[in-house]
């Protein structure tokens, strides 16, 4: 058969019911500013698939979703080898400063949002957004000081409840 | 690639069943490969769909929904009810283009 043979019309499979009652469950841990975006960039790239994704901020994740704080994550060349730069230059001072600039600085050249903007595309998006109960109480916060979007402070059980289920990420 | 016919018209597409082919895209397709996907063209879809059209030759790849968003002021809100599931790549399908290989 050559190509220019009309083939019967072919649909791509978008794959609705499939996806439909497909769950993700990203815990959020860590409070650096590159340790935030992995778990940002994956519930918005799961929700762009369909599937229901719930975020849990918990511990330094707290910080992600802390009005006071998550505009300011800091990223530290300090105990990240990846870098590959001396360890000993991410102690001078101003360094941890520079580091986070120039990383903020090629996270909105590619066009992706900071981290308060970004929480409010993955609940537009459709995500949930829960703070860690007990993170709250050690930091003596309350839906005051935290992100609009974020649906509520729930336990770690709650979570586990609501994320019956589903696929889970620790990060 | 495959050769279907649709709208009256012979498209090239890829194993998925999107066009391959820029310049083989009409509006009057865009209906057809909507409502295989059961989807009604209203305005507010034109609007993405021209975004779409205008934006990839110069950009060189299909818009994310967070490009979308942005640069043709349609709220993400606005496209998960316009194109349900996964609007990026049914975007992208009733466009005539490419799935959008960007992350975000």
């Amino acid at each position: 058969m050559t190509t220019t043979d009309s083939m019967p019309l072919v649909v791509p499979d978008f794959g609705d019911q499939a996806s439909e009652g497909r769950k993700l469950a990203i815990i959020c841990s860590k409070g650096n500013l590159d340790m935030a975006y992995p778990g940002l960039i994956l519930a918005n790239a799961a929700l762009g698939e369909g599937v229901e994704t719930h975020l849990f901020f918990t511990f330094w994740g707290f910080d992600m979703i802390t009005k006071s704080r998550m505009s300011d994550l800091k990223f530290t060349m300090l105990g990240n080898t990846a870098t590959h730069l001396p360890q000993g230059l991410g102690g001078l001072p101003g360094m941890t400063a520079m580091a986070t600039h120039q990383l903020k600085k090629q996270i909105n050249d590619i066009g992706v949002p900071d981290v308060p903007e970004f929480l409010e595309q993955i609940v537009a998006s459709g995500g949930h957004l829960w703070a860690c109960r007990m993170s709250a109480d050690m930091m003596q916060l309350d839906e005051a000081d935290l992100h609009e979007e974020v649906e509520g402070i729930i336990s770690a059980t709650d979570f586990i409840e609501k994320t019956e289920g589903a696929q889970l990420l620790f990060i | 690639m495959t050769v279907v016919n649709l709208a009256d018209a012979q498209i090239h597409v890829d194993s998925e069943g999107f066009l391959t082919e820029y310049s083989e895209w009409t509006e009057a397709l865009a209906v057809q490969l909507a409502a295989q996907i059961g989807i009604q063209l209203t305005d507010e879809h034109w609007k993405v769909l021209r975004f779409l059209r205008s934006d990839y030759p110069a950009h060189g790849e299909t818009a994310t929904l967070r490009r979308v968003s942005t640069l043709a002021g349609v709220p993400v809100k606005q496209l998960f009810t316009l194109f349900p599931g996964k609007p990026a790549k049914k975007m992208a399908y009733v466009a005539g283009l490419p799935k959008p290989r960007g992350c975000v």
